[in-house]
């Protein structure tokens, strides 16, 4: 009886936590898109997040996205020979990365390499006092660090995102065309005349801008509320980890029922 | 007895006046209804054990928290109820020396010392490289500027960090434990430095430490803060002088081991904390 008393009041208790987590994150939200738009007066700011964020993650992007294309095509090609249908391999490949893996696995992969950094980057400016700093010079934080960093991933993962599809076609290419076999023009032509702009490639930007807020919403919050400890800030990376690539997964599914479901 | 603040107590006077001042951090109250003033131009030292709420001071004065009850009023103007672009004014009259430094990592010591020119100016570049020598020239580092802080000594980082502060010209300086974790020789360095460039530069300095002969030796006047009330305020001499209606306050100044202070917060004894009390 204690036990299931006990099992309750645990389970109260993380809901407890889970709402007014959600509800700081929202009023950190409401305050950071007061401070968004102001950043835009030192675009020096965003490039550089840009490059922290983005650049640097293009290398794992690369690689993954050429494996995992070279996955597809090579999986595609011996599901769709045993229908005779080998010449769709192009478009199976090309749908399957613009609609769903190259938004999802980029989002993941950028939660893993730069959402984490970015939240250690914020945790560590707070607890080394850097933070009220800022602050005290009368200098907003959320404008000059919090601010940027949310542009620079809103920013990368879309276009990282499209460079992830990009170079997995050109890897299902190489495994589909040039080595087992398929014809190069229906490989191409069957992409060109199936694949819509705006519903597929259109659908598949809009995830990704909409991960990429997700995440960087969540890197940021994180490494602002970070208790300012060497264990706050290990909590707090791998929190950022765990929630965005939970989130992306999730707000996948709800995106995807909506614009592609029946 | 209750010490009560000594020093006239008229507007023009005082940079600083906290007004019946009550703190707390969750159920815990960090200060109750305490009345404070610091003087214009003046060296005034915060004195008191560790944990009492030293710092705690100093971000009620430069509004990063806000009294639960009372005023804070600094420069006349009322912190608590100051809105951002008031409070934001104010803080750039204001300099802070943060406990270690805090320096932007990623910043030079020169790049840091100009942040706050570049932030808050609209000077050419040309000139805040100048500024930025005075100021590293007058903390003794203009050697160190292309260095990085991660590059500095612990007493090196200080005094860039507080060439970093000074860098707007503040009319209020606050120096959150500068003498934490100092050798002796840079801790005299700052302890001159402190003073200098009150003097010289006409400041008002809040100096919070616990470094009770160190401090006193540049004090003009000394509060000292235990058990979130004021145990002892006026100039270092009258300090001294209250120690006798006040145990908690001899203790502190002498360093002894006994006394009304804890150095934790032991409440439980030792065998109840053991599970053993009304056991036997």
């Amino acid at each position: 009886m204690i036990a299931v008393i006990d099992l309750v009041a645990r389970l109260g208790r993380m809901a407890i936590g889970g709402v007014r987590h959600a509800g700081s994150m929202g009023l950190f939200a409401v305050r950071l898109a007061w401070a968004l738009f102001p950043t835009w007066t030192r675009p020096r700011d965003i490039v550089q997040q840009v490059y922290a964020a983005g650049v640097l993650s293009l290398v794992i992007i690369l690689v993954a996205g050429g494996f995992v294309g070279l996955v597809l095509g090579l999986q595609g090609y011996n599901i769709l020979n045993k229908f005779n249908a080998n010449e769709s391999l192009g478009v199976m490949v090309a749908l399957s990365l613009v609609r769903e893996l190259g938004p999802v696995v980029a989002a993941l992969l950028f939660a893993g390499r730069a959402g984490s950094a970015i939240t250690a980057e914020i945790a560590l400016m707070k607890t080394t006092e850097q933070l009220a700093a800022l602050e005290m010079m009368a200098v907003d934080p959320m404008r000059r660090v919090i601010g940027p960093r949310f542009w620079g991933a809103l920013i990368s993962v879309p276009l990282l995102a499209s460079l992830f599809s990009m170079v997995g076609i050109i890897g299902g290419y190489l495994i589909g065309v040039v080595v087992l076999g398929v014809d190069p023009s229906s490989f191409w032509g069957q992409i060109a005349e199936q694949m819509d702009p705006w519903e597929d490639v259109g659908g598949g930007a809009l995830k990704s801008l909409a991960f990429g807020a997700v995440i960087a919403l969540i890197a940021v919050y994180e490494g602002y509320e970070a208790e300012p400890t060497a264990s706050g800030m290990a909590r707090a990376t791998t929190q950022t980890v765990v929630l965005s690539s939970l989130a992306v997964l999730g707000l996948d599914f709800v995106m995807t029922a909506f614009m592609f479901g029946a | 007895m209750t010490v009560t603040e000594t020093v006239s107590s008229s507007d023009a006077d005082a940079m600083i006046r906290l007004e019946g001042v009550s703190f707390s951090r969750g159920a815990q109250a960090i200060f109750s209804d305490i009345d404070l003033t610091v003087p214009r131009g003046k060296v005034t030292v915060v004195l008191g054990p560790s944990g009492t709420g030293k710092t705690t001071l100093l971000r009620l004065v430069g509004g990063q928290v806000r009294a639960s009850r009372g005023r804070v009023l600094v420069d006349g103007v009322d912190v608590g109820k100051a809105r951002r672009r008031a409070l934001y004014a104010l803080r750039r009259r204001m300099g802070v020396l943060f406990q270690n430094g805090a320096l932007f990592t990623d910043l030079t010591v020169g790049e840091n010392v100009a942040f706050p020119l570049h932030a808050h100016s609209r000077l050419d570049r040309e000139l805040i490289d100048r500024i930025v020598l005075f100021k590293l020239e007058a903390v003794g580092l203009r050697a160190a500027r292309d260095k990085y802080p991660a590059e500095l000594s612990g007493g090196m980082a200080r005094r860039a960090a507080l060439a970093r502060a000074m860098a707007l010209d503040p009319a209020l300086m606050l120096y959150d434990e500068p003498f934490a974790g100092q050798d002796p020789v840079s801790m005299g360095v700052l302890l001159r430095l402190i003073r200098r460039l009150n003097d010289a530069l006409g400041l008002t300095s809040v100096v919070v430490t616990h470094d009770v002969k160190e401090a006193m030796s540049i004090a003009d006047r000394v509060v000292v803060l235990a058990g979130g009330r004021i145990i002892g305020s006026g100039t270092p001499d009258e300090v001294l002088a209250q120690r006798e209606g006040e145990p908690a306050l001899a203790q502190f100044l002498d360093g002894a081991p006994d006394g009304p202070l804890t150095a934790g917060s032991e409440s439980a004894s030792m065998g109840e904390a053991l599970g053993l009390e009304g056991r036997s």
